[in-house]
This record gives structure tokens, C-alpha cells and sequence, in this order.
């Protein structure tokens, strides 16, 4: 039987989901009938709405996914204006303020504490810029992910930008493909060092090249089936098929109709592609795609790159992410720069903008890592750009442990989250920048920590891998972490092995020093960590990890998602202050 | 009145009549035998995946891992509240908890 939400769709779902958005934010949050809310909070996802969390009712998170996270000059201005203007809540974080954004694992922004009243002028004043919100969540085509300096970066084989915004375009707000059975992850990697993440996408395109009727041709491979999420992680896999450019689309189109047609639409935890690809196997995926849904013959795969790819890959030699500065083709260099967690205030973002404009030419690129990229840096204005205070936060060349952190939402807004995240995840880089040396050689070190299995933070592509748990000590019930090692991309993906359960959070830190001290002790020469833990099984790895308390300190161990607000100074969910009226005053309940 | 009921959000939430009313990531803690042989124990909901309605008792068809020895699994007909009158009580995911029988009643 279809679920709920394939009702919900059925009856309503697509672009004309925006007059309904608009109608009930000019007549206030109030309008939303009761016994409609589930419905239409899961509909105003397509627009990129996500209400928040129990205690945050009737705010929510705004999704702007740019394809590639390209954002042209002065896109990036507009949103941290709309970021000052609307994303301001009723408490502050002690970390961040009040007011920030958020950059995500998949190239997107999200802004906080949005109501609904405003989000018409939000529409409006995102397309003015050129940028949408379409589709940035909900049962569709998701931002499309890809090389961020495509078109400019020196290890670009075939134009991963053009086919990202070709898919874009071809895609967002089209009708046969705007009811998915879930979500429809999509990956364009062109260069060779495999920045797109293509591995944990539904549908990925990697550079390849092949011979077609005696001339070689510069193209893509196309996987399918990838995602971390669930507890069932998956890379993509190969369905034997090269695609020129000028195919791309038609094979993107037809996987996705392939995937509209038969993904299973009565169980969403069995919808994903990467569930129909265990299904039927890569040949039937593969057969079904040449029969059904495209009208010229597929070639078998190409050539592919695979065996240089260094991104998030742990051991390989060439670059791990974006960070530092770089040539591009044209003689100008791109400046990527450190964003710890992804989250960027609106005074330090109002500053890079600045810089951006001053230095460069106003385009900002957002990573997979939740890093920025400042692109079409003259030579001689580097230095300059270089001495700008904020770029001493969000820096060129940060130390690894904060280099390496990714965070994601967590349990300040998210309703899946299990525990807090971000602001845990600084006080953690800190802490290991202040206490604890990487052995010698290691300079790429990632820490990734998801709140739950959603895995938004991707852990179990980190050299360490953390995911929220819980667990109990002294008696009473703490937040905690599972601890995963080994994992990365690269020509040979591996996911991390779970090699230590419910580890209390405020003993993480003290375990991560135990295992690097231990790692350097017994490391065989330059050992890699990653091939250190491909030469150990799961037992050993665990005798490594010696949680203990130190001196860091962990307020956030009670059960955060209990609270309103984790930071507020009443925390407690009877002291919320939602939901609330466009002013922020609070609407009294019913009760 | 017919009472609505539905997992949301990828299973982070039961909902009754479009209210958000139980959240996973709390600890349940549960009879010995239900779950596993710890005593009791203290199960972490890491996601809904159905619930239903067993005469007033709402139950919850959920996955969850043991705090104590890790074992991680389904659990079937886990109730989490009441209904009365129309409105839903939830119960305290503190208070031991048994595991409905499939003909309604407690054992």
C-alpha cells in the first residue's frame, strides 16, 4: 500500500506547491489547518522548506542548493544579507551567535530560524541573484553535486561544470521527473582527483574516455546506486555504460525515469536506488535503461581516472580537498579557505564577500568538505587577499584537526539527530589542535561526526568516523559516540569499520590522542592511517582506542534533543518560545 | 474521531493527528526478555519504521540498540502512549516498559 507521502504527492506536489507556500505565509503560520500539517510540511520540502524540530515549531531551515556549489558574484552577498535579515532565532549559540551559514556536504547553504511569512521575499530576492531553492529537499532531483572549480582547475579532463548545469536545468522543476520515490542523489566528476564524490551518489558521471568509430572521446562513466545512509551504505556501482557529453542527459534522464517507474514507492525505507540496484544487479539496471529508456545504443564503459583519485581518499597522494591555494588554467589562482563545521557568521561572511569583490571576482565556490573556494585570484593581488584578518579563522592553511572536521546539523535543529554535533565538533578540533601531535608525515587527519545514521556528515568515509548514540554512565543516560576508522574514497573506496560502540562523548577526545599515540608507536615506517587499518581486523583496531576522560569538557552530554534549544539558558522544551508569530512572539497554545 | 497516525521525516518522529509526539533518540527501558537479557534494558530508538493503533494503546514498530550489550534490532509493538478522548498521552520512555501482545493486552 502507498505510503502517506505518496498520497500527499498524488495529490499535490511539484512546482505548484509555491502558490500554496505563498498563500499560507500571507495569511501567517496560523493559516495551516491542523490536520493538513503533516502534509503540507512535507510538500514545502520540494521548495527546499524544512520545518525544525519539536520546540522550534513554525521555523524552518532554507535549503539554496547552487549545482557545484557555484555561486556567482554576488550570490554569495545576497545570501549572507538574507542570512543577517531573516536567520536570526530566539537564543543565541555560544559558538556562532546568532545569524550564520551553513555550508553543506553537498554543496549546498542552509539558513536557520526561518519563518514562514518571510519566505515569498526570501523566493524573490533569491532569484533576483539567479538562485533557487527548488527541489533542495523532498522526493526529487537534489542539488547536483561536482568539481567546485570546474572550468578552472588544472586537473580537469572533460567540463564537469556545463554537464552539472545542463542536468540542472533539464531537471529542477520538470514535471516527469519532479515525483521520485525518494530522493535522487546526483554527482558530475571531471577532474582526476575524483572531487565529486561519485561513490556515494544515486548516480554518479566520472571522467572517462573512450575510442568511438577511431577517435578518442573525452566522456563519462556512469554508477549507480550509491548512499551512506541507514546503516546501509553503498558505493555506486558500475553499470558498464561510457556516455559522451552530449548523452549524458538522455542517460541521467532515463536512470531517473528508470528509478520514477520501478523504485519502491510503499516502503520509503526500501526506496532509494541504491535498494533497486541490490534488487535487480547492475546488468538488469543496465538492460532495463537500453530497452526502456533511451533510443540509441549505449556504449560499454571507458577509460577511467579512478586510480588517481586523492579526494577524501586517505592515502593517495595528490590533494584531499580544496584547501590552500591553487593555479588555475587561466594564471589566476583559487584561494580555498577553512570553514570549521561549514558554519560561516554573518560579520566574517559579510568580510569575505568583501575580499571576494575586492580581490577576485565575487565568485565564491562552496565544497563537498564544507569548505569555501575563492576563485580568479590575480597574482598580485594574493598576498593582499592573503593578509585580510578573517582569513585567519577561515584560513588558507589551518592546522589538520580542524582541516579535517565535518559536522553536520545535529540535534540544534534536526529531528533524526541523536546528538549535539556542531559546536561539540569545534570543541573537539580545538581541544586535539591543543593537545595532541599528529605523527610525523600526516597532514591530512579527517574527523567526521554525524548525529545519526542519515549519515549528512558522511563518517564512514573519515579517517575517523563518529555517529551519535547514547549510553549510560554513572548511572544515568549520556550522549555518545560510535567510533569508526579507516574509511575514505579513492581509486579503492572503503567504508570505515565500527570498531568501538558507544563511546561517552566527553571521552572522544581523550580516545582519539590514545589512538594516534598509538597508531605512531606501531605504524610500520611511513604507514598511512588508512592502510595502517586495512593491515588490522576490527579486535586490534579496538585495543587501540582507549576512551578516557581529560580535561576537555563536554556541555552538551545531557539529552540535548530534550531541550528546546540545546544552548538556551532554560533550555527546557516547556520554556520554548514556539511556535511563533512572523514578530517572534510566541502563540499561546490551545491547551 | 479517527485518530491520524504516521511516522515522518524518515522515521525521527511518531505524529498523532499531525502533532510531532515522540522523537527517536530516547532510551526506552524495557522488561527483561523483550529485547535482549540485560535487566533491564536500556534501548535507544534510532528510528520508527511503522505504528499502529491496539484499542487505545498507541504502538510503534521501531529499531533500536542496547545500551548495555549493544544488541541492535526491531522491536515490534513497543507502546509509547495512549489515546483518551481524542487526545494522546504519551508515556515516559523512563517507566519500564513490556512489548504489546499481538491480541491487545498486556502479558
Amino acid at each position: 500500500m502507498p505510503t502517506d507521502v505518496e498520497h500527499w504527492k498524488d495529490e499535490l506536489y511539484g512546482t505548484e506547491i509555491r502558490a500554496e507556500i505563498e498563500r499560507f505565509a500571507g495569511e501567517g503560520w496560523e493559516s495551516i489547518p491542523d490536520d493538513e500539517r503533516d502534509a503540507w510540511f512535507e510538500r514545502f520540502k520540494w521548495f527546499g522548506l524544512y520545518h525544525q524540530r519539536a520546540g522550534q515549531e513554525s521555523y524552518f531551515m532554507l535549503r539554496i542548493g547552487p549545482p557545484s556549489g557555484v555561486l556567482e558574484p554576488g550570490q554569495f552577498r545576497r545570501l549572507v544579507e538574507l542570512a543577517d535579515e531573516f536567520s536570526r532565532g530566539p537564543a543565541e549559540n555560544p559558538e556562532f551567535g546568532n545569524g550564520w551559514l551553513d555550508v553543506t556536504t553537498r554543496q549546498a547553504i542552509q539558513l536557520h530560524w526561518i519563518r514562514l511569512e518571510d519566505v515569498p521575499e526570501l523566493f524573490d530576492r533569491l532569484e533576483e541573484v539567479g538562485l533557487s531553492t527548488v527541489q533542495a529537499c523532498g522526493d526529487s532531483w537534489r542539488n547536483i553535486v561536482g568539481c567546485p572549480v570546474a572550468g578552472k582547475d588544472k586537473h580537469e579532463h572533460v567540463d564537469a561544470g556545463a554537464l552539472a548545469t545542463e542536468l540542472n536545468e533539464t531537471f529542477k522543476q520538470n514535471e516527469a521527473h519532479s515525483n521520485l520515490p525518494r530522493k535522487w542523489k546526483v554527482s558530475v566528476t571531471g577532474c582526476d582527483e575524483g572531487c565529486g564524490q561519485g561513490d556515494i551518489n544515486d548516480l554518479s558521471f566520472e571522467p572517462a574516455e573512450k575510442e568511438l568509430d577511431g577517435e578518442m572521446v573525452t566522456g563519462y562513466n556512469v554508477r549507480v546506486g550509491g548512499g551512506l545512509s541507514r546503516n546501509e551504505p553503498r558505493f555506486a556501482r558500475d553499470i558498464d555504460v561510457f556516455a559522451t557529453p552530449e548523452q549524458a542527459v538522455d542517460v541521467a534522464g532515463g536512470l531517473s525515469a528508470l528509478f520514477r517507474d520501478h523504485g519502491d514507492r510503499e516502503n520509503r525505507y526500501n526506496a532509494r536506488m541504491k535498494f533497486l540496484v541490490d534488487e535487480w544487479g547492475p546488468e538488469k539496471i543496465r538492460e532495463t535503461l537500453q530497452a526502456e529508456y533511451v533510443d540509441f545504443d549505449l556504449e560499454t564503459a571507458g577509460d577511467d581516472l579512478r586510480e588517481s583519485y586523492s579526494y577524501n581518499a586517505g592515502d593517495a597522494d595528490g590533494k584531499h580537498d580544496h584547501v590552500g591555494v591553487h593555479e588555475q588554467v587561466d594564471g589566476n589562482f583559487y584561494v580555498g579557505l577553512n570553514v570549521l563545521v561549514g558554519r560561516i557568521g554573518v560579520d566574517d561572511a559579510y568580510e569575505i564577500a568583501d575580499a571576494a569583490e575586492e580581490y577576485a571576482s565575487g565568485e565564491v565556490r562552496l565544497t563537498q568538505r564544507q569548505n569555501i573556494i575563492l576563485t580568479d585570484v590575480p597574482d598580485e593581488n594574493l598576498d593582499a587577499l592573503l593578509e585580510e584578518t578573517v582569513f585567519e579563522e577561515y584560513s588558507p592553511d589551518p592546522h589538520p584537526f580542524q582541516r579535517g572536521s565535518i559536522a553536520c546539523t545535529g540535534t540544534e535543529f534536526c529531528s533524526l539527530s541523536i546528538v549535539e554535533t556542531k559546536n561539540r565538533q569545534v570543541r573537539y578540533a580545538r581541544w586535539l589542535k591543543e593537545n595532541v601531535d599528529l605523527p610525523d608525515g600526516v597532514e591530512d587527519f579527517h574527523i567526521h561526526l554525524s548525529g545519526c545514521t542519515a549519515s549528512c556528515a558522511q563518517p564512514q568515509i573519515a579517517d575517523v568516523s563518529l555517529r551519535g548514540m547514547k549510553t549510560r554512565k554513572n548511572g544515568d543516560p549520556v550522549e555518545a559516540l560510535d567510533i569508526g576508522l579507516g574509511g575514505g574514497l579513492g581509486e579503492n573506496p572503503q567504508f570505515a569499520s565500527w570498531v568501538a560502540e558507544r563511546v561517552p562523548a566527553d571521552e572522544v577526545p581523550g580516545a582519539i590522542a590514545n589512538l594516534l599515540e598509538n597508531f605512531a608507536a606501531a605504524r610500520d615506517g611511513t604507514e598511512s592511517f588508512r592502510e595502517f587499518v586495512l593491515e588490522r581486523d576490527d579486535e586490534e583496531l579496538a585495543d587501540l582506542i582507549e576512551p578516557e576522560e581529560t580535561d576537555y569538557d563536554d556541555p552538551y552530554l545531557h539529552n540535548t534533543k530534550r531541550t528546546w534549544y540545546p544552548y538556551a539558558e532554560d533550555d527546557d522544551l516547556e520554556a520554548s518560545p514556539a511556535p511563533a508569530r512572523a514578530d517572534g512572539t510566541p502563540i499561546p497554545s490551545d491547551d | 474521531m479517527s485518530i491520524a497516525l504516521r511516522t515522518l521525516d524518515d522515521g525521527a518522529w511518531i505524529s498523532v493527528n499531525d502533532s510531532r509526539q515522540v522523537s527517536v533518540s530516547d532510551v526506552w527501558t524495557l522488561t527483561t526478555g523483550t529485547f535482549c537479557d540485560c535487566s533491564p534494558a536500556y534501548v535507544l530508538l534510532e528510528a520508527f519504521v511503522d505504528v499502529d493503533v491496539d484499542g487505545s494503546i498507541v504502538v510503534a514498530h521501531a529499531v533500536g540498540q542496547c545500551l548495555e550489550c549493544g544488541t541492535r534490532d526491531s522491536i515490534e509493538r513497543l507502546p509509547v502512549g495512549r489515546i483518551v478522548n481524542d487526545d494522546f498521552y504519551p508515556y515516559d520512555p523512563e517507566d519500564v516498559q513490556w512489548l504489546v501482545e499481538p491480541d491487545g493486552e498486556r502479558p
